[in-house]
């Protein structure tokens, strides 16, 4: 089992990181793109025999409270098999 | 007055600040991370450079040391605390103060000059800097773009909690004169009690001549006067 965890800047937040990104995949002749993110993704893998929903619980609270920070990023959390 | 001044895996300017409190006659030892206890310190200061690698988030993981447990504790119970630089980063991620930093907005490193206008003098942190110029100090960051949600901007400002902002020589707060793209030209601000304050800027490498500037002294000389009268507050 493993948690996978992608954190992105909250849309408020100064991203030049995106905007770069963005800029190249223009210079570059990608047409359409609208806007670039750039964040993070974390993979946990979880012990054998490890509660679902427990750890559903506690990544959720580490993910808010150390993983990302809620003042500038937001993030999601998914457990697969 | 006694400093403690911390030290984590990749601090760079603990030194720094050690020699810069020292150079004003009071003594200042170092606190490594992994302590749990201040000891008899009177002050703490939070150095600068890039504890624990800057891994996850500048500050993330400094945060959750067992000496920043002991820095939670001082700081409320109203102890002085002052954060450089990444130690600003960190008391932000601790919670300590308001808001974040994050990248610069032009992506590079700024290690420059720059010029900083006070905005709230009656402070621990500020309460000896000049009030007829402004002070210049240098920056060396990466991710010191100040960043926060509108209400708690509104809030510091009610409030009096924004201590320094980017400016020009002159004392100009304007765009030209902001290195990394911080909201309102924010470089540094304090919590709601005053007595945990950060900035990005390095007054521990402006505080004798020889450097170039010694204006950063004076953030220090000012955490020193607000610790003496303190001490006479509680004798008398």
């Amino acid at each position: 089992m493993k948690a996978k965890i992608v954190i992105t800047p909250k849309k408020a937040v100064l991203d030049p990181q995106g905007k770069t990104v963005q800029t190249a995949l223009e210079h570059m002749g990608y047409t359409g793109v609208a806007g670039v993110h750039v964040g993070k993704y974390i993979e946990i893998d979880l012990a054998p025999g490890t509660d679902k929903v427990a750890a559903a619980t506690a990544l959720d609270d580490a993910a808010r409270k150390f993983l990302s920070n809620p003042v500038i990023e937001d993030y999601k959390l998914e457990i697969v098999d | 007055m006694r400093f403690a001044v911390l030290q984590f895996p990749a601090s760079n300017c603990d030194q720094d600040c050690v020699h810069a409190v020292r150079v004003l006659g009071h003594p200042a030892e170092l606190l490594w991370h992994k302590e749990t206890s201040l000891g008899s310190a009177d002050a703490v200061i939070v150095p600068g450079g890039f504890s624990y690698g800057d891994y996850l988030r500048c500050g993330a993981i400094a945060r959750f040391s067992p000496v920043m447990q002991a820095v939670k504790r001082f700081a409320d119970e109203g102890g002085l605390v002052l954060g450089i630089c990444n130690g600003f980063q960190i008391l932000c991620e601790a919670g300590l103060l308001p808001g974040a930093l994050v990248r610069n907005r032009d992506l590079r490193f700024h290690c420059e000059q720059i010029y900083l206008r006070t905005d709230n003098f009656g402070t621990p942190f500020t309460s000896r800097t000049p009030r007829d110029k402004a002070i210049m100090l240098p920056i060396a960051h990466g991710e010191g773009c100040y960043f926060a949600d509108p209400a708690t901007l509104a809030s510091i400002q009610a409030k009096g909690q924004v201590l320094w902002r980017y400016c020009d020589a002159s004392g100009a707060v304007t765009d030209a004169a902001n290195p990394n793209g911080s909201l309102l030209n924010i470089a540094g601000v304090a919590n709601e009690r005053f007595n945990v304050a950060g900035l990005m800027p390095h007054p521990d490498r402006a505080s004798e001549a020889l450097l170039g500037t010694d204006d950063g002294r004076s953030i220090f000389e000012s955490m020193v006067d607000a610790l003496q009268q303190r001490t006479a507050a509680k004798a008398a």
